[in-house]
This record gives C-alpha cells, sequence and structure tokens, in this order.
C-alpha cells in the first residue's frame, strides 16, 4: 500500500495550472482523442480528465489489485478437482512420448537418418534431403543424438496436437464473426504473455517433465494455427464462393469442397510457424525437465560451459532449418 | 406461364433498409435517397417477366444494378422488398433448404471472370454442380464430358484452368451451368473479359447452342451491340430502374428517352434494324390483269420506272418494267402477263439491313418484302435504307 497524490502522477503539473490554462489544454487532449480514436474514446478522455481535476488535491490510499491471488486461487481450485484427470493424461502421454523416443533409439542412427533423408527427399525434394542427412549426421558426431531425438519427438507431439486444436478453432473463426472477434484478442493475449509463464501452471497438472513442456508448447504455439486456418479459408476469392452458392452448395460442401481445398497452402505457412514455435518452447521447457537439446543448453549454462553451449544451441539451429525447408516445400507444393 | 415473373423487386444496401424504402416509395430518387439516409439503393420497384425458351437481356451501365438484380433471381441477394416468382412459386418465402434445393434443380450460373475452381481439373469443375446434387460418381462424370462435349471442349478434361485461356476457361463455366440442366441460365456479363473477336464467336455459339437446349437465360451485359445481338427482349437499366423494355427493334427504333437514346448512337444499326422497320407500301401496284397503257401512263405521273404487281389475293407476281412495257404496247398486248419479270430478288420482314444493303448493291429496282405465304408487305428501295441510318444517327 502506498500513499499517494493524483499532483504527483505525472499529470500533476498540468493539474496545478491556472483554470485557464488547464481548461484550453484539457480541450485540446479531448479533440485529439476525437480526431484519433472516434467520439466514444473523446467521451472517456474527457470524464476522466474532469474526474482528476476533481479530484486534484485529495489523497488516497491505492490498494493493490490482487491479481495474483485471483490467479493462484483459481488455479489452487482447478488443481484440486481436476489434476487427477490431468495427471491421468499426462501418464498416458509420457507413456507415448517414451515409446517413440525408446522406438527411434532402438534403430541405429544411420538407418533413422537414412529413412528421414528419403522423406525429405519425398516430401521435399533433393537439395532438403541433401540437408538432412548432412545436418543429422553432423549431430550423431556431435554426440547429439539421443536429444535432438527427445527434442524432436517433443516438437512433433506439440505440433500435432496444435494442429488438431488449431484448425477445428480456426475454421469456427472464419465462419462465425463472433467467435473471430472473442478469439483473436486471446490469441494475442496467448502470444505476448512471455512463454515461461506458462511454464509454472503447467507442474501442478502434469508434473514435471516432458507433458508439461508440451502443454505450455502447445498453449503458445497453437495461435499460429488458428490464425492461418482462419486467413486461409477467409483468403478464398468471393468470386468462388458465390459460385459455390450460386450451386446450392451447404456450409459444409462449401467448407470441404472449396474453402479448406484453397487454404491448404496458407495452412501448411501457419504448421510451419507452429513448428517453429513449438522448438523455441520446447528448448526453453528444459527448465521443468523436459530434456533434450534444451536440457543439454541448460546444463550448459548452469556449469558456465560456453563450448558444449555453442554445440548444443547450434543442433537446435540445424534441426529447426531441416523442419522449415521441410514444411516450407510441401507449402509451396500446394500452390494452387 | 411465365418462366420467371419479379413483382416490384427493390433492393437497399445498409443497416435500415425500411426508412430507404420509404423514401423510394415515395418516389424520391437514389441519389437523394443516399444523401439523406446514406444508404444505396441497388434496385428500385422492378417488374418484368421472362418467357419460357427467351433470352432476356439486362443492360445498362455500371452501377445500375444489373448483378443486383441477376442475384435476386436465385436470392444470391435478398431483395428488401417485392417478389420474385419462379414457374409460379414465390421463392421470396422460402426456407434455407429449399432454397438450396431450388439453386440446384433450377439454375445455371455464369460469371464475369468464370470463378472456375483453381484446385480441381475442368472436368471436376464442370461435375461440381452434380456433385453438390449428390449424383454418384461415374454418372455425374458421364454427365459432365457429355456437357464439355456441348461447348467444344473434349479432351480437356484434365487440364487445370489456368492452363486455358479466357475463351476456354468461358466455356468451361457454360459447361458446368448446363450440365446441371437448369432451366434457367444466369449469365453475368459472362462474355465482358473476353476479348472482341472470341466475344462475337462466343454470342453466335451461345445462340446455336439455345437453338438446341432452349433455356430461358438471363444475361447481363453493359454492350448494346451485344445485347441486341443475342437478346430476344432487353430489359435496360438506369440507377436501378427499368427505363426500357423491348425487343431490340424496339430499342433502336423508338428508345423511351434521352439515356436510352444515347445508348443507342453507337450502335451498329445496319445489323440490328431489319427491313421491318424501313419498308414502305408502294404508292402504286398493278395486277397481272391491267391494261399496258394505262399502266405506263399511272407510272408516269407518279415518275416512277418500275413497278410492283400482285394477285388478287395480294401475293407477289413480280415487277414490270417501264421499257418492257412500251415493248408490250408495240406488240398490242392486252394485259401484264407477258411482261412480268416473275424472277425478282425478295426479303422477308427479319432480313436485317446489313442483308438488305447487299442486295440493293446489285439490284436497282424496289426490293419486295413478302412473308411465308408471299403476301406482299411492303417494298424497300435504295434511298430509304441510307435515309433510315442517317435520321437515327443524328440524335
Ligand atoms: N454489397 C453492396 N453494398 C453496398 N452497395 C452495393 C453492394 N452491391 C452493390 N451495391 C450498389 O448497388 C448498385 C448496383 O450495383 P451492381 O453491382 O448491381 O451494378 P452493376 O450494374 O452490376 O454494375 P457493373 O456493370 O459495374 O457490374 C451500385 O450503386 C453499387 O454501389
Ligand atoms: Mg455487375
Amino acid at each position: 500500500m502506498e500513499e499517494l497524490s493524483i499532483s504527483e502522477l505525472p499529470l500533476g503539473n498540468l493539474l496545478s495550472l491556472p483554470l485557464w490554462e488547464t481548461v484550453i489544454i484539457f480541450a485540446l487532449l479531448v479533440l485529439l482523442s476525437w480526431w484519433a480514436a472516434g467520439r466514444l474514446v473523446a467521451a472517456v478522455t474527457a470524464i476522466g480528465l474532469g474526474v482528476m481535476w476533481m479530484l486534484r488535491f485529495q489523497t488516497f490510499e491505492i490498494e493493490k489489485v490482487p491479481l495474483d491471488e485471483w490467479v493462484e486461487d483459481s488455479l489452487n481450485f482447478l488443481t484440486d478437482h481436476f489434476a487427477f484427470v490431468t495427471k491421468g493424461i499426462s501418464k498416458l502421454t509420457d507413456v507415448g512420448i517414451d515409446y517413440v523416443i525408446d522406438g527411434l533409439m532402438y534403430f541405429p542412427p544411420w538407418l533413422v537418418i537414412l529413412v528421414f533423408t528419403f522423406l525429405a527427399w519425398r516430401l521435399a525434394g533433393r537439395n532438403v534431403a541433401f540437408l538432412t542427412a548432412v545436418g543429422l549426421v553432423f549431430l550423431w558426431n556431435l554426440h547429439l543424438w539421443k536429444p535432438t531425438m527427445e527434442t524432436l519427438t517433443l516438437v512433433l507431439f506439440a505440433t500435432f496436437i496444435s494442429v488438431s486444436i488449431g484448425v477445428p478453432l480456426g475454421v469456427m473463426a472464419a465462419i462465425s464473426n463472433t467467435f473471430y472477434r472473442i478469439v483473436m484478442p486471446i490469441l494475442d493475449f496467448m502470444q505476448t504473455m512471455p512463454a515461461f509463464v506458462y511454464l509454472i501452471p503447467a507442474i501442478p497438472f502434469f508434473g514435471l517433465g516432458a507433458v508439461s513442456a508440451i502443454f505450455a508448447t502447445v498453449v503458445f504455439a497453437v495461435p499460429p494455427s488458428i490464425r492461418f486456418t482462419c486467413l486461409g479459408i477467409k483468403q478464398v476469392p468471393a468470386e468462388l464462393i458465390e459460385a459455390a452458392d450460386a450451386f446450392g452448395s451447404t456450409q459444409t460442401q462449401k467448407l470441404l469442397k472449396l474453402q479448406l481445398p484453397l487454404a491448404v497452402p496458407t495452412m501448411m505457412a501457419g504448421v510451419n510457424q507452429t513448428i517453429m514455435l513449438a522448438l523455441s518452447m520446447v528448448v526453453i521447457a528444459a527448465m521443468i525437465g523436459a530434456g533434450g537439446l534444451g536440457g543439454e543448453v541448460w546444463k550448459a549454462i548452469q556449469r558456465l560451459k560456453s563450448g558444449m553451449g555453442f554445440e548444443a544451441g547450434l543442433a537446435i539451429v540445424i534441426l529447426a532449418m531441416i523442419l522449415d525447408r521441410i514444411t516450407q516445400k510441401i507449402a509451396k507444393g500446394h500452390k494452387v | 406461364m411465365d418462366k420467371i415473373k419479379i413483382t416490384n423487386i427493390s433492393k437497399i444496401f445498409g443497416p435500415q433498409p425500411a426508412l430507404a424504402l420509404q423514401l423510394l416509395n415515395q418516389g424520391l430518387g437514389k441519389e437523394e435517397i443516399f444523401n439523406q439516409t446514406g444508404q444505396a439503393v441497388g434496385l428500385a420497384n422492378i417488374s418484368f417477366e421472362v418467357q419460357e425458351g427467351e433470352i432476356m437481356v439486362v443492360m445498362g451501365l455500371s452501377g445500375s444494378g444489373k448483378s443486383t438484380l441477376l442475384r435476386c433471381l436465385n436470392r444470391l441477394i435478398d431483395p428488401s422488398q417485392g417478389q420474385v416468382f419462379i414457374d409460379g412459386v414465390d421463392i421470396t418465402t422460402l426456407d434455407h433448404e429449399a432454397l438450396l434445393a431450388l439453386r440446384r434443380q433450377k439454375f445455371g450460373m455464369v460469371f464475369q471472370h468464370f470463378a472456375l475452381f483453381p484446385h480441381r481439373n475442368i472436368l471436376h469443375n464442370v461435375e461440381y454442380g452434380l456433385e453438390i446434387q449428390g449424383m454418384e460418381v461415374d454418372k455425374r462424370r458421364e454427365k459432365a464430358r457429355q456437357s464439355l462435349k456441348l461447348v467444344g471442349l473434349e479432351g480437356w478434361e484434365d487440364a487445370m484452368p489456368r492452363q486455358l485461356s479466357g475463351g476456354m476457361q468461358q466455356r468451361v463455366g457454360l459447361a458446368r451451368a448446363l450440365a446441371v440442366e437448369p432451366d434457367i441460365l444466369l449469365m453475368d456479363e459472362a462474355f465482358s473479359a473476353l476479348d472482341p473477336l472470341i466475344r462475337g464467336d462466343m454470342q453466335s455459339e451461345l445462340l446455336q447452342l439455345q437453338e438446341r437446349v432452349r433455356k430461358t437465360i438471363v444475361f447481363i451485359t453493359h454492350d448494346l451491340d451485344e445485347a441486341l445481338n443475342i437478346g430476344s427482349r432487353v430489359v435496360l437499366m438506369k440507377d436501378g430502374k427499368v427505363v426500357q423494355i423491348g425487343t431490340p427493334e424496339d430499342i433502336i427504333s423508338q428508345p423511351a428517352d434521352d439515356y436510352v437514346k444515347r445508348f443507342v448512337e453507337n450502335v451498329d444499326k445496319s445489323r440490328v434494324l431489319t427491313a421491318h422497320a424501313v419498308m414502305v407500301w408502294p404508292r402504286l401496284l398493278a395486277s397481272p390483269q391491267d391494261e399496258p397503257a394505262q399502266v405506263l401512263a399511272n407510272m408516269a405521273e407518279e415518275n416512277l420506272s418500275s413497278l410492283v404487281v400482285v394477285n388478287a389475293d395480294q401475293t407477289l407476281a413480280g415487277i414490270v418494267r417501264m421499257e418492257t412495257l412500251t415493248q408490250a404496247i408495240e406488240r398490242g398486248d392486252k394485259t401484264l402477263e407477258n411482261s412480268i419479270e416473275r424472277e425478282v430478288p425478295t426479303v422477308t420482314a427479319k432480313e436485317p439491313l446489313k442483308g438488305l444493303i447487299s442486295i440493293l448493291a446489285t439490284w436497282p429496282l424496289s426490293l419486295p418484302v413478302i412473308d411465308k405465304q408471299r403476301k406482299l408487305l411492303g417494298i424497300v428501295v435504295k434511298g430509304m435504307i441510307l435515309s433510315a441510318l442517317a435520321k437515327r444517327g443524328n440524335h
């Protein structure tokens, strides 16, 4: 709690000016906000300034809004009542992730590299296949094979979940204007909030480790999936929509036969962004025990070993490049 | 029964159509209503009917409401007031399901910029309407192929739209609309994006196609030549209102007001005006039983060098010339029978001026206009055509 008088605020000087000067300055401020932001904002400005003027020499005790307590209380409530569900999901997912990592580690790295190179060749052509082969062999050589596979698995899990959530929400946002207006500010909020913050509430729900990391990653990486799906659908030319309507298409037919197919390239660009965000988040998530390449970086920081940190960081860059090129090529290949 | 009948349709674009409609029904114009309410009048109290098998052309300058009118017919745009009857059913009262069913069964639509689906090949574009109807794959592919054949695009089934020229793309658009075997074809400036030569070809192909498929067609254009070329009747629009409805000939020969006159000024009239518009009834006629000397005297009085001869039932017998009459008198003929030149060129009332001009280039006498029974309807002489063209060109 602090003692505060409005005249101590930055605007305070203004408020102790003679009356007529203040009136002129207030009027200018109101006009300015009218010009810049319309009638409503101007009215709010006028009222705000008026109230400040009336209260200018009063002293208040302003209490901090206990936002932190509210958030914690509601999180506590949720964990108390739902943690057993989320912990269950967590166990299951953990098992799944372990299976995939164990599976990848079961085969000798050269075989896995061969398979990935082949996939890259089929999906994205020769150049990307070459990049994939060289990059992965280099990572193997750096003795970073296992953490690379762990990170890759986490990224793919997080991406898969993000896309499965993001595409339906994106479609809904494209169809319903109300939904669009509700969802977009939430997405802005989700993306602007520092990513670390999501890690904290993840732990009581999912425990330390990979699943919490994936949860936080999904929260962070799902917005581009939603946005780009929505954008892709809204970009379909009005004339084509009209043609589909003229033939008596239902909303669903229009979506499946016209809008989604035409939105694919844009949606793939969204998937690409989701993967990149997931990769950056998975590294941050090492702080809550997600392991992988992020874990290596984290270890290097704690032991102040810059060489080791550089190697792990470079590994992340290589992985990012491979994933980026493959998804970009898929997106371009779909161009109509 | 009328295939399409619209009664008193208006469309207001804006948040408070009721207010604007009130002003509109008080007789205010588009501009005044916009100034008072900030709302755009798309259509103002339009009524007309389209008969089955007719090509109704709607024309007017940009912004006159043509597209809006067309879209009211299948309710891609809902009119703010008035009714649209298709086969006697008021479609403004249909619910969403019934409306979709109506669009599937009765309408095919062709768009100015083709609006082909870029991710589907030609065949899949053409079968779209049938696919929406839920027809099974084999059947609809077969129908789509037939439809492509109709527009002369066999062999292009697997191409993608972007690989085709504009003219070909619009044929695909036409095939897509025809594939569903609609009763009514709606064509919004379907040929406007094509260059003039292709455009002319498409117009005549549409007319040929229409001979075979006999659809009811509502065709939008802002080009009078096109309107007059393909329209059975023409609706001329201005500022959301109908200015004139009539056959191409009516529009050319009796423009309703200055707006229409200005449109008509630049049109190639020789293609549109027909013998009907320029023919006259001859001042003097002869019958085969007339006496040559008497006929010659009449001709001299009227200062004519030839005369049309009709039988008692008004059918055309032929033409007599001054020279042959003089010979007949010398021979002592009692009737015209031996002097009539029976092999003369004739035309029907529908013959366009272009045709008349080319005949009259080699035929120096009056040109008889006859009907199917060879009954004389009137005559055309060279000077009349020139004066008709000159007169209507001078407004
Ligand atoms: N969605 C809309 N919102 C507001 N006004 C509209 C809308 N659609 C059309 N209008 C107005 O209605 C009038 C008629 O438009 P319409 O598109 O029917 O004209 P048009 O005759 O087809 O013109 P063009 O030859 O340019 O296609 C125009 O004045 C236009 O500004
Ligand atoms: Mg238009």
